[in-house]
């Protein structure tokens, strides 16, 4: 494990519409990391997320991600990050193979790596051409996932990814994250499937009122 | 990748989702069609005559007479809809934050969307003149189509960036449809009185002459710009504020 951790909170405060999101969360998450954040719904993980990604100011506190500081590095943080909301972040119009050029063509990956991404989800071939407004919520998530890895994110920021997925796209997931983490990323990823995601996971913890409390499990 | 192709990786990727969707050619033609021709209803087309620079008399219709004004309009009512449209898309399944995220420079996000803004809307006027043609007599003298035409390509640069500007802004706000049109209409009026006034001169509606046309031409340029360039340094903060 590197000494200078991937993520690192401290005391971080965010706040959304006036109302604290985060209350002052500290977290540690060191490369190669697949960390799970459990808690109930509002207890700030998507915020936790999004302010890892550069989303969400930080407005009191201070907090890193890969080195740079959320507080005035946020235009160089957000390429190396990878952030998969609730929402996919496609095109519906356009094809599965067009979204995931799109996206891969603006950090500079290749047409190679492009394909690759598309065939490690199993979105290539007869789906390739399929616009996306047409695929089933499972298909539209693989497409979302193959634009992740096509993007070559150092950070993995998840959340619920299996949420409409089928058994063997979950199975999929997992793979691609292990994949992703053995080649050098790092995840962190909010779920409500704790089986699932906390078999995947080297570490859980829990949020509690916009606060980190950390977990042996 | 350079900020240039980035902006056109940005404007390819608009206009494909607007090819595919359709709603240019299904709605928004029709829209801009429907509008002229609503004002024709609404105007009255007996003649209406005057006394040019010269001492000239001309006579003309009343709808030949507005012709540009109303082109203008149907460009601006239409220029709404194609705003909200290319936000919509962004904005409809986290695409925006998605750009955001990935570090796509804002700069090149305005300029690739605001050219394929211009795109769409450049070919809504050819069809808005060709109707205004067909639909109210007017005549395109040979000597004024570069006129029109310069002041087509000023005008369209001009309306997609403020567009794209008021567009970004709004795509985070609730009730950001209504809110578009009052942000974009106040600030495109010396669009719509400096082409109005040039392709008026370009027609000779009225006896104008056609050297009259050329400064509005140069406010136009002026305007675009300005907003060309402002518009690039504002896009940024102004998403990050509004999403």
């Amino acid at each position: 494990m590197s000494e200078q951790p991937v993520i690192d909170l401290r005391e971080a405060v965010a706040v959304l519409g006036g109302f604290p999101v985060l209350a002052g969360a500290t977290l540690a998450v060191q490369l190669g990391e697949i960390v799970l954040l459990r808690g109930p719904n509002g207890a700030g993980k998507t915020s936790l997320l999004r302010l890892c990604a550069g989303l969400l100011p930080l407005a009191r506190g201070s907090g890193q991600v890969l080195g740079l500081d959320l507080d005035g590095e946020i235009e160089l943080i957000r390429p190396r990050v990878g952030l998969l909301g609730h929402r996919n972040g496609l095109y519906a119009d356009l094809t599965v193979a067009e979204n995931v050029r799109f996206w891969g063509t603006t950090v500079g990956a290749s047409a190679d790596e492009i394909d690759a991404a598309m065939d490690r989800l199993g979105v290539s071939g007869r789906l390739a051409d399929v616009p996306v407004r047409r695929l089933s919520a499972g298909q539209k998530r693989r497409t979302a996932l193959a634009c992740l890895v096509a993007r070559r994110a150092e950070l993995w920021l998840l959340d619920e990814p299996h949420a409409g997925l089928d058994a063997a796209g979950r199975d999929e997931l997992d793979g691609v994250l292990h994949q992703a983490v053995a080649s050098g990323a790092t995840v962190m990823l909010a779920s409500h499937e704790l089986e699932r995601a906390g078999a995947l996971a080297h570490r859980t913890v829990d949020i509690v009122n916009g606060t980190v409390v950390e977990d042996a499990a | 990748m350079s900020r240039f192709q980035v902006a056109r990786l940005v404007a390819v990727k608009d206009l494909r989702v607007e090819r595919r969707s359709k709603v240019v050619t299904n709605q928004i033609l029709p829209f801009a069609g429907a509008t002229m021709v609503m004002f024709a209803f609404a105007l009255d087309s007996k003649g209406v005559s005057g006394v040019d620079e010269d001492g000239q008399r001309w006579t003309t219709d009343v709808l030949a007479l507005v012709a540009p004004g109303l082109v203008w309009l149907a460009t601006l009512f239409s220029l709404l809809i194609l705003v909200g449209r290319a936000f919509a898309v962004e904005s409809e399944d986290g695409a925006l934050d998605a750009l955001r995220v990935a570090g796509v420079d804002p700069a090149a996000i305005f300029w690739g969307k605001s050219a394929a803004l211009a795109v769409q809307l450049f070919l809504l006027e050819l069809v808005l003149v060709v109707a205004a043609v067909l639909l109210y007599n007017v005549d395109v003298p040979l000597g004024g189509v570069a006129l029109l035409g310069v002041t087509l390509v000023a005008a369209t640069f001009g309306l997609a960036f403020v567009g794209t500007l008021y567009g970004g802004l709004a795509a985070g706000f609730t009730g950001r449809e209504s809110l578009l049109p009052l942000l974009v209409l106040p600030v495109v009026a010396p669009v719509l009185i400096g082409a109005t006034r040039a392709v008026e001169s370009a027609l000779g509606t009225g006896g104008v002459a056609l050297a009259e046309g050329w400064p509005w031409v140069g406010l136009l340029a002026v305007f675009a710009i300005a907003f060309g360039v402002g518009g690039a340094l504002a896009f940024g903060p102004l998403i990050e504020e509004a999403t």
